[in-house]
């Protein structure tokens, strides 16, 4: 049973590892193809230095991430503050339901709607080229903000109401009471939250590909239209980095994790 | 200080309240809006009724978003399952390992198994090397519903992940203490107590599968389209975005549908996240 259980482990993750490692194999390919391996080479990390466009693509993303997932971090936890303190009753599920719908909505009809809503909003202002990196952020801070909210309001409702009570009968005034005593009780689901949203717009293709403009580019944007013509292993080299930086990152914030772990069982020992 | 409680809760409420009308319930409203006007904005079905047409892709979408639901599913639980009876050091690795695939791009890693499967692609190099004539294996169903389970299986196994991490090893034993053998165990204890996972799982993992666009293009070559390549198509070509709209509009109803089906089976109501 026991070495049964371990192939099939390793069965599943050689599965969900191959598509990787061939990417990996063939960016230090030294010719173009895709299928045989004829030598190697850094040729296509130098090739990927010099694409102009994927770079600015690059530099799009992240500062689309890191804008939009700072402002849907800002504004969602203003917004599950105000959800929380909602009696329950029909506004507060109507708002419930609402932030769910992003969520639930297939990506396409998120992303198609926003383009038809884009759309109309420009014919009625009587823009010609509307879309681009604003309609871009608005997009992104619209499918981010549920999962800020989603994370941000467990912590919430596990906070003591009458500590922020406490706080303002000792003399803080409510916003202090806020910041010193609400805040960082609720910063786990904050960070959670933040991390979740940059990730997602990092990642985003569908809902980015009909609200960018077709002009306006993306790291996702860029990919696809790179794969609709014959591929070169640039895409690969790109691909790579990418796999590694993820995979520094993962480990990074799961070190810090399991050290801060570590403390508090020595500081509760 | 009730007042001033009730002014700080519209404060708080109405920027979020005003944002989501303007960008999540308009924009539905201009699905509907458009899927019953033609481009001179006067009042038509023949948006809806031109979905007839795709009446093939439709079932093709949900045919398909069906079985790799069910293929991920076998997939997943067992892997889940003993996942979640490893040691600590070595679930958290696991975790990141199931993780890591699903933040690359899906884009790349569904081009990857293009390169994978085509005719003179790896697989077929290396079957021609052990002397195995090549297979074909691009351009079929059998190479999109792949794609799809590679692509949303992470959805699947993460959620049932962690509901059978949070389930009390006391129930087992208790089981076990009451005659239970390894099969009743599971049959009884394990799967209805981790069946909300399941749940959330295939949710996660349907509504991707049966609304995507690019699988298909790529793996079953453009023979196999999809709503999603459909509503894409409608997208690119000028003037038809009243059609994109019902379409949308179709595809939007179809998941609702599945998930009232879904909420049948679960009873949570809670206001949380899954993960």
């Amino acid at each position: 049973m026991k070495i049964l259980s371990k192939i099939y482990t390793f069965l599943v993750f050689f599965f969900l590892y191959i598509p990787i490692f061939v990417l990996i194999i063939f960016s230090f390919n030294e010719s173009k193809s895709t299928s045989v391996f004829t030598g190697f080479s850094f040729d296509w990390y130098l090739a990927l230095l010099e694409q102009e466009d994927i770079l600015n693509a690059l530099k799009t993303t992240l500062i689309l991430a890191v804008g939009s997932s700072v402002i849907s971090t800002v504004f969602g936890t203003a917004a599950a503050v105000g959800i929380d303190s909602l009696r329950k009753g029909w506004l507060r599920s109507a708002t419930m339901g609402v932030t769910n719908i992003p969520m639930m909505n297939p990506e396409i009809v998120t992303g198609f709607s926003m383009m038809l809503l884009f759309v109309f909003a420009s014919k009625l202002l009587g823009i010609s080229d509307s879309m681009g990196f604003g309609t871009l952020m608005i997009a992104h801070i619209t499918f981010e903000l549920p999962y800020v909210i989603l994370n941000v309001l467990p912590k919430l409702r596990q906070t003591d109401r009458n500590l922020a009570e406490a706080a303002q009968d000792l003399g803080c005034r409510p916003v202090q009471a806020f910041f010193k005593v609400v805040l960082p009780s609720i910063k786990p689901g904050i960070i959670t939250g933040m991390i979740m949203a940059f990730t997602l717009s990092l990642d985003d293709f569908i809902i980015s590909y009909f609200t960018n403009g077709r002009e306006f580019q993306t790291l996702p944007t860029i990919i696809y239209s790179m794969t609709k013509k014959r591929v070169t292993p640039v895409i690969y080299s790109l691909s790579t980095l990418i796999f590694f930086s993820i995979l520094l990152l993962l480990i990074l914030t799961n070190l810090i994790q399991y050290l801060n772990e570590k403390k508090q069982n020595k500081t509760s020992d | 200080m009730n007042k001033s409680t009730s002014l700080k809760t519209k404060l708080l409420n109405s920027p979020y309240i005003v944002w989501s009308a303007l960008f999540v319930i308009a924009p539905l409203i201009f699905v509907v809006y458009y899927s019953f006007t033609d481009i001179d904005g006067n009042f038509t079905f023949e948006n809806v009724l031109s979905l007839t047409a795709y009446t093939d892709t439709i079932i093709r979408s949900v045919w398909f978003g069906v079985v790799s639901t069910i293929i991920c599913l076998v997939i997943a639980y067992p892997i889940a399952y003993i996942m979640a009876h490893s040691k600590a050091a070595s679930q958290r690795t696991m975790m990141i390992m199931v993780m890591l695939p699903m933040w690359m791009n899906f884009l790349i890693r569904t081009y990857c198994w293009m390169v994978l499967l085509q005719d003179t692609g790896i697989i077929n190099t290396f079957l021609g090397k052990l002397g195995i004539s090549p297979v074909h294996m691009i351009n079929t169903p059998g190479a999109v519903i792949l794609g799809m389970v590679y692509d949303f299986l992470p959805f699947m196994i993460l959620p049932i992940y962690s509901v059978m991490t949070k389930l009390d090893p006391s129930i087992v034993e208790a089981a076990q203490d009451l005659g239970c053998n390894r099969f009743a165990v599971l049959r009884k204890c394990v799967i209805p107590l981790s069946m909300p996972g399941v749940i959330s799982g295939i949710t996660m993992v349907f509504v991707p599968s049966v609304s995507t666009f690019y699988i298909s293009q790529k793996l079953g070559g453009g023979s196999f389209e999809l709503i999603g390549d459909v509503i894409e198509r409608l997208y690119l070509t000028p003037n038809q975005n009243n059609v994109g709209a019902a379409l949308s509009m179709f595809l939007m109803i179809l998941i609702l549908i599945c998930m009232a089906i879904m909420n049948k089976f679960s009873n949570s109501s809670e206001e949380g996240m899954v993960i």
